[in-house]
């Protein structure tokens, strides 16, 4: 049964956020017999209250909250106020994800090393290496069911995947397939098994696609040692006048201020709202914000290089229908610099309904140059391009200096600026998906530009020397030992592949470390 | 209060013109007549009350509304829907009339004699927008519509999409791989 823990109960493990990483620490953790409060700023909806439907599973899922931009990219223009599509909701952006789950390659881990000095980029080496960390991709992968692994087949491949797949051949590409997907292709786990039904980023109503909302959660939740408590908005991380962590102030479901003690805090809010969180949680011991004495904090924010390519055919393709991200060129993921450009990218399926077709092949465009590539929707195909960008310390989440949300803290900015190495990889990957296309008698395509960011990493990185970054090897933050960062924003560097795996393992990870600190009391 | 209707036998009476009067006062070709309150579409059997734009300024909008989405396909009823809420907008907020109301007045300025309606070509019509695209009016209006047309589940079939699955099982058993010309 769910426990319920006092909000003096200063024992216990505060996580913020229920997403990849706090609801799975919140699960690794209760499953040690460790107490556990998860606070979450959205609502619980079950996978059986989800919408087939675009804007209307948008509304119910989305973090909507006001947020601003500004930067040269294009999203600061195409939507000021939504630079992410991230979820508020418990379960985070694990109920809208596609499920791609691939591995960082070893370089990735090596950034700075391997790539040498790049002009205009905070590169640094991560103070892991895939070494380290293929034991727990593989508990990862085990745990999320990733097709590819353990025996478990790929998924079948849709229309989308099968124009890839001609193309890829055409192109002469060698590493084409379904993916390593965590979603069931066979029923495990007590779910389902994928139905093909085509709404991944609206939520899974199968459960065939893993969540942290109906896997991790109720699992933790099981074990007695762990409470999920939806419609906690945390404003203020406490500490005492050792610097310790204490506690978090929330908004409650009633926007009441409430403040639960802790033992131990672990923010994973995804990178706009952790670091603001760290930001807004300044002190006169810690003017600079929490965990802040790099001043790392909300800098090198990071979205991936990314674009989609949409192509029209002269008969049917019907993208829409069937698993959305199930299909994947791996061959340009390498690093080659003789393309122009450092690190690598891949490329993906993609499909978005007519309603958000409309919204995002070319924010801003009318008239019929636009209208008559939605006249072929049923023939158009599509693929994500998904690359690593360059750590910026200018590209950074700040608090607004006058803007306030409605419990009285500042909302966040987001500033991004293309290096010319993402627009380097951008370009590239538009010629090459447009080849693809052509390849397999497209009479037209789109190099279509970037959504707005639902891979957000870096702002509070890994580092092995303190003045570097935010955190350790372990997500501790180097400046204050029971204060934690358990998501995205920990990623050194952003390498190519959808973050969620890594995010995942890095979780099972740290919850080993803090049980081991936890038993040795150094925390 | 803004509503579409199907123009059955029962509305005619809140349009206030029989459909044979109509005809008769549009003359053969006429698109949209406005009639009192109303936009009316005899030819296509709809109409749709405004409350606080002018039914003129309402015609000029669904107008407008086809010239930055063009959809040949797609019937005027759809792009009436569209910016019906222009309308509703408009009732609440003297400002937002006023931004239609103005828009719309100085698109049949720029028109010269005939108005924006009057303009027989697309694109003379397309080159007035161009020259307004980047003015809160035109951001107005072609932000709006973006949700608001495509949004409607009822044009979804006009461009092949099948929207909701779930209740059908998806499309597993339905085609999701059933492409054969590769």
């Amino acid at each position: 049964m769910a426990a319920s823990f006092d909000l003096k109960n200063d024992g216990v493990v505060v996580i913020i956020g229920s997403g990849a990483g706090g609801g799975t620490l919140g699960n690794e953790l209760a499953q040690k017999g460790i107490d556990v409060v998860i606070l979450e700023a959205g609502a619980r909806h079950e996978y059986e209250d989800f919408i087939n439907d675009e804007w209307d599973s948008f509304a119910q899922l989305a973090w909507k909250d006001k947020r601003t931009t500004s930067g040269d990219w294009r999203v600061a223009k195409d939507f000021p106020n939504l630079p992410a599509w991230i979820v508020k909701s418990v379960g985070g952006s694990t109920t809208h994800w596609a499920g791609a789950s691939l591995r960082f390659q070893e370089h990735e881990f090596k950034a700075a090393t391997t790539y040498g000095k790049v002009k205009g980029a905070n590169l640094l080496d991560w103070p892991v290496t895939l070494a380290e960390m293929e034991p727990y991709y593989a508990k990862a992968e085990a745990k999320m069911g990733v097709t590819g692994t353990n025996n478990w087949p790929r998924l079948p491949g849709n229309n989308n995947f099968k124009v890839l797949k001609a193309g890829a051949d055409k192109l002469g590409y060698k590493e084409c397939h379904t993916g390593n997907m965590a979603i069931n292709s066979v029923e495990r786990d007590d779910r389902n098994s994928c139905q093909q039904t085509g709404f991944c980023f609206q939520g899974c109503k199968w459960g065939a696609k893993w969540s942290t909302l109906y896997t991790e959660i109720p699992k933790g939740e099981a074990t007695g040692h762990l409470e999920v408590r939806p419609n906690s908005m945390v404003i203020k991380i406490n500490h005492d006048a050792s610097g310790k962590v204490t506690g978090v102030v929330y908004a409650d479901k009633d926007g009441k201020l409430q403040e639960q003690k802790a033992r131990i805090v672990a923010v994973a809010g995804n990178s706009i709202e952790s670091p603001r969180l760290l930001l807004n949680s300044e002190s006169s011991k810690f003017p600079h914000g929490l965990a802040n004495s790099s001043g790392q904090v909300g800098k090198n924010y990071m979205r991936h290089t990314t674009g989609s390519v949409y192509a029209i055919f002269d008969k049917p393709v019907h993208m829409y229908r069937g698993t959305t991200m199930a299909g994947i060129i791996r061959d340009e993921a390498r690093h080659d610099p003789s393309r122009g450009f450092v690190g690598g990218y891949e490329m993906e399926t993609l499909s978005l309904g007519l309603p958000f077709m409309a919204a995002f092949l070319n924010p801003g465009g009318w008239g019929r140059s636009f209208t008559t590539a939605l006249d072929h929707y049923d023939h158009m195909a599509g693929l994500w391009i998904v690359g690593e960008d360059m750590p910026r310390e200018e590209n950074r989440i700040t608090l607004h200096k006058d803007e306030k949300d409605e419990h009285g803290m500042p909302i966040a900015d987001v500033h991004f600026d293309d290096h010319p190495n993402d627009e380097a990889m951008r370009n590239h990957a538009y010629k090459q998906g447009q080849a693809l296309y052509a390849a397999v008698g497209a009479t037209r395509t789109f190099p279509t530009p970037p959504y707005p960011s639902t891979h957000n990493l870096g702002t509070n990185r890994m580092s092995e020397k303190a003045e570097d970054g935010v955190v350790n090897k372990h997500g501790q933050s180097h400046d204050i030992k029971n204060l934690f960062v358990s998501d995205g924003s920990q990623f050194t560097t952003g390498a190519a592949e959808n973050p969620t795996l890594t995010i995942v393992t890095l979780a099972i990870r740290q919850a080993d470390y803090i049980a081991a600190q936890m038993s040795a009391k150094t925390i | 209060m803004v509503t579409v209707y199907e123009k059955k036998p029962g509305h005619e009476k809140k349009a206030g013109l029989s459909r044979r009067e109509l005809l008769k006062r549009g003359g053969a070709g006429a698109l949209l007549i406005i009639s009192g309150s109303a936009v009316i579409s005899p030819e296509h059997a709809w109409g749709l009350e405004t409350s606080a734009l002018k039914p003129e300024t309402m015609a000029t909008l669904i107008q407008v509304a086809r010239d930055i989405y063009p959809h040949d396909q797609v019937p005027d009823k759809y792009y009436a829907i569209a910016v019906k809420g222009h309308d509703e907008t408009a009732a609440k907020d003297p400002a937002h009339k006023e931004l239609i109301e103005k828009g719309i007045a100085e698109l049949d300025k720029k028109a010269g004699k005939g108005g924006y309606r009057g303009l027989g070509w697309e694109e003379q019509r397309v080159a007035l927008l161009t020259d307004i695209e980047k003015t809160p009016f035109f951001q107005a209006v072609r932000g709006g519509l973006v949700v608001s047309l495509y949004n409607q589940k009822e044009l979804w079939p006009i461009f092949g999409y099948e929207g909701e699955s779930y209740s059908k099982g998806g499309y597993i058993a339905r085609g999701f791989n059933d492409i054969e010309w590769l």
